[in-house]
């Protein structure tokens, strides 16, 4: 499986978000079925018409670097979601992409520098910690694997691990959280979404 | 300088009958609806909220946002973060239709933001039973 490094370009943030997109338009009933109970119902099709506009914005903008994509991508999805993903990916993304500056590439210590700045806006904006139930279980761990010199499958694999985790957790955030012990047995959307977000860095290398 | 009060809803009937609700009791205030998404679903509009907050700003007025529900609370800060002058812009911590009303009757008697802010965070304490 590939890794981040040695050099993620815009062509590659474009081929990373594009699986992205894909595997949300093949999971958005998945999604939208976590969303169900605690939710509106519609956390998958939400993101889906969001991933949408942000391809769609990316072949007309064109950016030249991966910062630039990232912005891009995440100034698209905090205008087209309506719902909580909008502003809590829209701000991971851009916060990320605000990170990477005007550089042509990012290897892999300056990506994970990166997403780190990007989840702790995530924190600033919402409040939530590890252990809430919510899409910062399964983005921290990934952080911290790429941190650790951790391939992009690794990092896949310790997001999806975070969002499991939150199948047993209380929600201390969002609506889940009026469902209190009852939301116990269900896994949060916004965890699974960031699972397969991860997931999407794997395929590509360049 | 005059407050504008910006209301943010999922929901543009419930953003629009607030101001209405709100508008009545002090007609000389600026109030603006911003509910729903931009193609006619419920959800907030960061663009939308952007736009009505950035003609106060041209306006040379303070702005007030109250928001009703979660995710709203997130469009808000977000858009708000990205603004130059922040100073002149405050994201309301109060119910949404008691807070409005409260900011609304304060803002049309010529208060600044601060006291605006001020009498409609009040409404948080308002007992019903």
């Amino acid at each position: 499986m590939g890794r981040v490094s040695p050099a993620l370009t815009a062509a590659g943030v474009r081929d990373w978000l594009q699986r992205f997109a894909t595997a949300v338009d093949t999971h958005a009933s998945d999604l939208t079925d976590l969303d169900r109970p605690i939710g509106d119902s519609d956390h998958g099709v939400n993101l889906q018409r969001g991933m949408h506009a942000v391809l769609a914005a990316l072949d007309a903008a064109e950016p030249a670097t991966p910062g630039a994509a990232l912005v891009k991508a995440g100034s698209t999805l905090v205008s087209t979601v309506g719902g909580a993903s909008g502003p809590l990916l829209g701000t991971l993304l851009r916060r990320t992409g605000k990170a990477l500056g005007d550089a042509e590439s990012a290897d892999g210590p300056a990506f994970a520098a990166a997403l780190r700045a990007g989840l702790d806006a995530v924190v600033a904006l919402g409040g939530a910690h590890v252990g809430d139930a919510t899409l910062v279980d399964a983005l921290a761990p990934a952080v911290e694997a790429l941190e650790a010199g951790g391939s992009a499958q690794e990092a896949a694999d310790a997001a999806a691990r975070g969002a499991a985790s939150t199948d047993e957790l209380v929600a201390r955030k969002g609506r889940a959280s009026y469902l209190g012990e009852r939301g116990i047995g269900q896994r949060d959307p916004g965890a699974a979404s960031i699972a397969l977000l991860i997931a999407a860095l794997t395929e590509d290398a360049s | 300088m005059s407050v504008r009060v910006v209301l943010l809803s999922h929901s543009a009937d419930v953003a629009r009958g607030v101001a209405d609700l709100a508008g009545q009791m002090a007609s000389t205030a600026t109030v603006v609806p911003v509910g729903g998404t931009a193609d006619g679903r419920l959800g907030t509009d960061a663009d939308a909220l952007e736009a009505a907050v950035g003609a106060g700003l041209d306006a040379g007025e303070e702005v007030a946002v109250l928001v009703d529900l979660g995710s709203a609370v997130l469009t808000a800060r977000t858009v708000l973060a990205d603004l130059p002058d922040v100073a002149a812009v405050a994201l309301v911590d109060a119910p949404f239709v008691e807070g409005a009303v409260a900011a609304v009757v304060t803002a049309s008697t010529g208060a600044g933001l601060a006291e605006v802010v001020a009498q409609a965070e009040l409404a948080r304490d308002l007992r019903k039973g």
